[in-house]
């Protein structure tokens, strides 16, 4: 079942739309305590997020530590704006890759929607530059570094194929 | 796709052919192109609007500068970027599904 829309708006926002069956008190609840957080924000399979610093407060800084158990990780620090509990939070935040990404202003909405919550994010849509960081080493490290290796492995064999 | 005579006659001169190949490699100012082909800004400008008309080429304002990339790149590029955003966050809001099962069933427990 896909639910989730995700379109950009102008060269500069990305907007993802999502329903979920709670009210949007637990939704709301699971985006700003950090023990929820954890289990959830998680990304591709096989990461964890060890660190987790989420003060859930105008001004509040938040720290994400993602790591795959392989040795790779990477973190996100930010800062929250305004929270409007359970509708609405808007906080911004960077990628650290290990250089920092610009800042990426997020609104999350939550509306009620018949027995369900509407969810509908905002972001900003990072630079060229940054979208290639992020591509290179990223979320996405781990399956990164396997296309590379599956690279590798097809140059080397083409290579004894032309010596054969 | 109505600008191909556009890329054609763009691409039929050898020092735009030669500059779509130094932005193979990544983007690049006007600056860091006159350098190479050791022609004048001028020059170098001129061939970047050819190339740019045709839709082979994108710029975008840094500050003074205007800097240079392949267009096709540029797509395919952001098109894999929203790819991975996408993936990841439907395997976030996949699992958040889950932890609201689960806090549905605990507060019902408590409720009852």
């Amino acid at each position: 079942m896909s639910r989730m829309t995700l379109k950009t708006e102008g060269d500069r926002y990305v907007v993802v739309t999502r329903k979920f069956a709670a009210s949007p008190e637990a939704v709301y609840r699971a985006h700003t305590d950090s023990k929820l957080i954890q289990k959830w924000m998680l990304g591709p399979e096989g990461w964890t997020m060890p660190v987790c610093i989420n003060e859930a407060k105008p001004g509040g800084k938040i720290r994400f530590e993602w790591a795959d158990g392989k040795g790779n990780g990477f973190y996100l620090t930010g800062e929250y704006v305004a929270l409007e509990p359970y509708s609405r939070i808007v906080h911004v935040e960077r990628m650290h890759l290990p250089d920092p990404t610009p800042d990426n202003h997020v609104e999350t909405r939550f509306a009620a929607d018949g027995n369900g919550t509407l969810m509908t994010m905002r972001m900003t849509l990072p630079d060229e530059h940054t979208r290639a960081t992020m591509l290179a080493t990223g979320m996405e490290q781990g399956m990164e570094a396997s296309y590379v290796r599956l690279e590798a492995l097809i140059a080397a064999e083409a290579a004894k194929n032309a010596s054969a | 796709m109505e600008n191909l005579d556009a890329a054609f006659g763009a691409l039929a001169d050898p020092t735009r052919r030669a500059i779509l190949a130094r932005l193979a490699l990544g983007e690049a100012t006007v600056m860091e192109l006159v350098k190479p082909f050791e022609l004048t800004q001028p020059a170098i400008s001129q061939h970047l609007k050819v190339l740019e008309n045709a839709g082979l080429i994108t710029r975008r304002v840094d500050g003074t500068k205007r800097p240079c990339r392949l267009a096709k790149e540029g797509v395919a590029e952001i098109d894999q970027w929203l790819a991975m955003l996408r993936k990841a966050l439907a395997k976030n809001y996949d699992r958040l599904d889950e932890i609201l099962a689960e806090m549905q069933t605990k507060k019902g427990r408590r409720t009852r």
